[in-house]
């Protein structure tokens, strides 16, 4: 029987998609390892506590809980300091981050401080014997890297989307924790949080990505893949690097082997040809469906589903059938 | 200003891959190698900051067999001032073993900043850069977008999900760099020939442990072959049913 931490990923006062994830992923691992305790680590500003709830529902049994005013925002030795803390009084058998942005900045840092390795983005994972045994995607996708990790504890990412969230139905037990180091000393400063904001559903948690290429032809034109993702109504709005190089769009929205890699249930490619860099960043996608006027587009060969026609055409109609296919259901 | 940027040799992700006989590493027959791609981004931010302060030192460090002198001349070429390789025969996977061996390195070297790129494209860790700056001591900011140096401080900006932070910090600074900051530069023939000339230090690297190991590698399953089920508009009302009925996601 073994322990497991899970760290919480928040930001502005809530708990991101992936902390529920990474939750249920050590749930998960407890479960297949006799029974442990999954502990939940969720640091914030005061308040951020009444969140252990849905960390509770998503397999947590108990909400290490660090409130702190200077701690709303990431900041990355503090947490790591306290992570490793708590890692070292807690005795666990793994240790669990997201392979998000902020997840891909602490984990390395904790197991440093540790002195341990540590995986990164997986798909997957086992415990067997003394050995975590995991799959990571690398070499831009082309390969799956099936790893071993050895040593205690055992520290990964997981990629975001690929262990779903499930609803355990606990309830958890709430630990106020402090900071293992004071916020005041931290070398390490993140002064502003900007951007396009918390209400915009961001690439990574999108159910379903509508991108665009060249084949829109100008900025402008990306209205039609807003409304497309509006009628969809669980969509964001993705982008080829060649849209993203033209200033068409945020580069934050870039989708290929320099930009984000998603994995969503539905991504519709809209006048885009299909470059391999392009492909590294969606070809995981549940179902892919392509609308582009050469009928000889790379991005035809990976596509579920292909429509060859003129995206200026289709899409305008895709939009209105979606939305009474929406309205129907 | 010393920068000292960490680079690595990696395959060309534009070739199509085979397994080797061992099963842990790639069909080393026709792979073509290169600077990592972040790395490149990395060397050129380097390269800008020196350029820009009027005065200072590019350091490019990369662990590895001799295969890396190649990589490193080519880092030379586009302007970094001399090279050093970290001699191993094979770089490991487990980026704790490899930032034992740059820290080890890097720690006395009286470097202002040490730039990574953000993650190599082979391996894929993202791990190096902040384990590197944990044992170093030093302070850390991962994948950034854009940076500025002014008085001994950084100013960075970190594209999250959805969101940039601006994150400061004093150096001397471990970072790691995302794009944002300029394409690197290509090597000039000029720069080519005086890279040949330029320092060239070889040292044994002290790795660390490597408890991350590979057991195996795979192609990815292939997905079914695509299907193109219609031309123009007059195909929706089949995609539509085709979403709703056979994949479920509407």
């Amino acid at each position: 029987m073994a322990n497991m931490l899970a760290f919480a990923e928040a930001r502005g006062g809530a708990l991101r998609k992936v902390a529920l994830e990474t939750v249920s992923a050590a749930r998960q691992a407890a479960d297949a390892t006799g029974g442990g305790e999954v502990h939940a680590l969720l640091i914030g500003a005061p308040g951020i506590g009444a969140k252990a709830d849905a960390l509770g529902r998503a397999g947590a049994d108990v909400v290490l809980v660090v409130e702190h005013a200077d701690l709303g925002r990431y900041t990355p030795e503090v947490f790591a300091a306290t992570a490793a803390a708590q890692v070292k009084s807690g005795g666990y058998r793994g240790v669990f981050f997201s392979a998000s942005a902020e997840g891909r900045d602490l984990a390395p840092r904790v197991a440093a401080s540790l002195g341990v390795s540590m995986a990164s983005d997986l798909t997957g994972f086992a415990f067997e014997g003394d050995a975590l045994i995991g799959q990571h995607p690398t070499h831009i996708g082309k390969i799956v890297t099936t790893v071993r990790l050895t040593g205690t504890p055992a520290v990964v990412t997981l990629r975001p989307g690929a262990i779903l969230a499930t609803d355990a139905d606990r309830t958890a037990r709430v630990q106020p924790v402090e900071p293992a180091l004071d916020p005041g000393s931290a070398r390490v400063v993140v002064t502003k949080l900007g951007g396009s904001g918390d209400a915009q559903l961001d690439l990574a948690d999108a159910p379903v990505v509508v991108a665009g290429g060249r084949g829109l032809r100008e900025a402008a034109n990306f209205a039609l893949m807003e409304e497309l993702a509006a009628a969809f109504g669980n969509a964001a709005v993705g982008a080829t690097r060649a849209v993203t190089d033209d200033g068409w769009r945020d580069p934050s929205t870039q989708i290929g082997q320099t930009g984000r890699i998603v994995s969503p249930d539905l991504y519709v490619a809209v006048g885009i040809s299909g470059a391999i860099q392009h492909l590294a960043g969606m070809r995981t996608s549940k179902t892919i469906v392509a609308i582009n006027k050469d009928k000889d587009a790379p991005i035809f060969k990976l596509a579920d589903y292909g429509i060859v026609g003129d995206l200026f055409e289709v899409v305008p109609v895709l939009t209105e059938a979606v939305k009474k296919a929406r309205a129907g259901s | 200003m010393k920068i000292a940027v960490c680079i690595k040799r990696v395959p060309d992700m534009d070739l199509r891959f085979a397994i080797g006989a061992d099963g842990k590493a790639l069909d080393p027959a026709g792979l073509k190698y290169d600077i990592a791609d972040f790395d490149g981004y990395a060397v050129e931010a380097g390269l800008r900051l020196v350029e820009s302060h009027g005065s200072g030192e590019v350091v490019v460090v990369s662990v590895g067999p001799t295969a890396v002198q190649e990589t490193l001349r080519k880092a030379l070429g586009m302007g970094a001032h001399r090279a050093i390789q970290l001699d191993a025969e094979v770089v490991p996977f487990d980026g704790m073993a490899i930032a034992a061996a740059l820290a080890a390195e890097l720690k006395e070297g009286g470097y202002d900043l040490v730039l990574f790129g953000r993650m190599a494209t082979d391996s894929a860790n993202q791990t190096v850069g902040p384990m590197t700056a944990q044992l170093m001591g030093v302070p850390c900011v991962t994948a950034i977008s854009k940076l500025d140096i002014a008085d001994g401080r950084g100013i960075a900006e970190r594209q999250l999900e959805g969101a940039v932070e601006t994150v400061e910090f004093p150096l001397p600074a471990v970072v790691t760099i995302d794009e944002g900051l300029g394409r690197p530069r290509l090597p000039s023939l000029k720069g080519i020939m005086a890279a040949k000339k330029k320092p060239l230090e070889v040292k044994p690297a002290q790795l660390g442990a490597a408890n991350l190991t590979v057991d195996v590698i795979a192609l990815p399953p292939d997905r079914p072959p695509g299907r193109i089920i219609g031309e123009g508009a007059d195909a929706v009302p089949e995609l539509i049913r085709l979403l709703q009925t056979e994949a479920k996601v509407l």
